[in-house]
């Protein structure tokens, strides 16, 4: 991951659940023009943050010894708009994993409300690689840091 | 034992929420990737589904070998060698490759990964 849409993760599964967060602020610079004047968070963002979650448990399950890579979104729904100052609470779910993929579905709630739902797929690449690059020692600190692992 | 209809219609419904197909494209013959628009990944969360429909373990690459023609022995000029013929057969055991045989072109092979191919494989996994 070169880069974050989640702030900390509070849980952290194996094989199981995570739940992460993330504070919506009107300092990000995408908020200046999505939309000018009626500042929302994007939908591909939302999806971001819930497929980082998801996708880190899923790295989780196996040691960070596989890098996850996000393939598929299916059925994703956005019923409420995310706003800034708005604190998403993003939570994930395996379905299944195997050395090859794995299955999930996520939700991100604001204030109790659902605001956003998806099934992600992810492929597991192969062990050959040198080094993980989706897993990255800054990914490791940041969940460090939150204690979850 | 489910008929070969009812095993069809269960791969007719996986197909429709693997790949957001209409369930009027799903025909025996229908290619996965050339008339359904599967790529790469859809393989992968076919067989997921799969198993979940019929409860049952694929194990990886009995349903969708991969490099199949990736020993050059078995290749010639972007056809594939009596060798290399019949080593896809031998591992594509559920495709019907009659036509196939007729110019056996490596860029053709994927044209045999069919929704017939899933049927008659699931055939002989829920006996």
């Amino acid at each position: 991951m070169r880069w974050f849409h989640v702030d900390r993760f509070e849980v952290l599964e194996k094989n199981k659940y995570a739940r992460a967060v993330k504070c919506s602020t009107l300092g990000e610079d995408h908020l200046q023009d999505h939309f000018e004047g009626f500042p929302i968070v994007p939908s591909a963002l939302i999806i971001e943050s819930m497929a980082q979650t998801a996708g880190v448990l899923a790295g989780f399950t196996y040691d960070f010894a596989k890098n996850v890579i996000l393939a598929k979104v299916e059925k994703a729904e956005f019923p409420i708009m995310v706003r800034p100052g708005d604190k998403m609470v993003i939570e994930a779910w395996i379905d299944e994993i195997k050395p090859e993929g794995c299955w999930t579905h996520s939700r991100i709630t604001v204030d109790g409300r659902v605001a956003a739902a998806a099934s992600i797929i992810f492929v597991h690449l192969e062990d050959a690689l040198p080094e993980s690059f989706v897993f990255t020692d800054t990914l490791l600190g940041l969940l460090k840091t939150s204690g979850v692992i | 034992m489910p008929t070969r209809e009812e095993i069809f219609q269960k791969v007719t419904d996986v197909m429709v929420d693997a790949l957001g197909v209409d369930p009027d494209q799903v025909t025996m013959d229908a290619a996965l990737v050339r008339d359904l628009g599967a790529e790469s990944i859809d393989f992968l969360d076919i067989v997921f589904r799969l198993e979940k429909a019929f409860n049952i373990k694929i194990p990886r690459e009995e349903l969708f070998p991969e490099n199949l023609a990736a020993d050059p022995r078995f290749v010639k000029d972007g056809v594939l060698t009596a060798d290399g013929l019949a080593a896809l057969k031998n591992r594509l055991r559920f495709a019907e490759t009659a036509e196939f045989e007729k110019e056996p072109k490596v860029s053709a092979i994927a044209d045999l990964f069919t929704v017939g191919l899933i049927v008659r494989y699931l055939e002989t996994k829920v006996a």
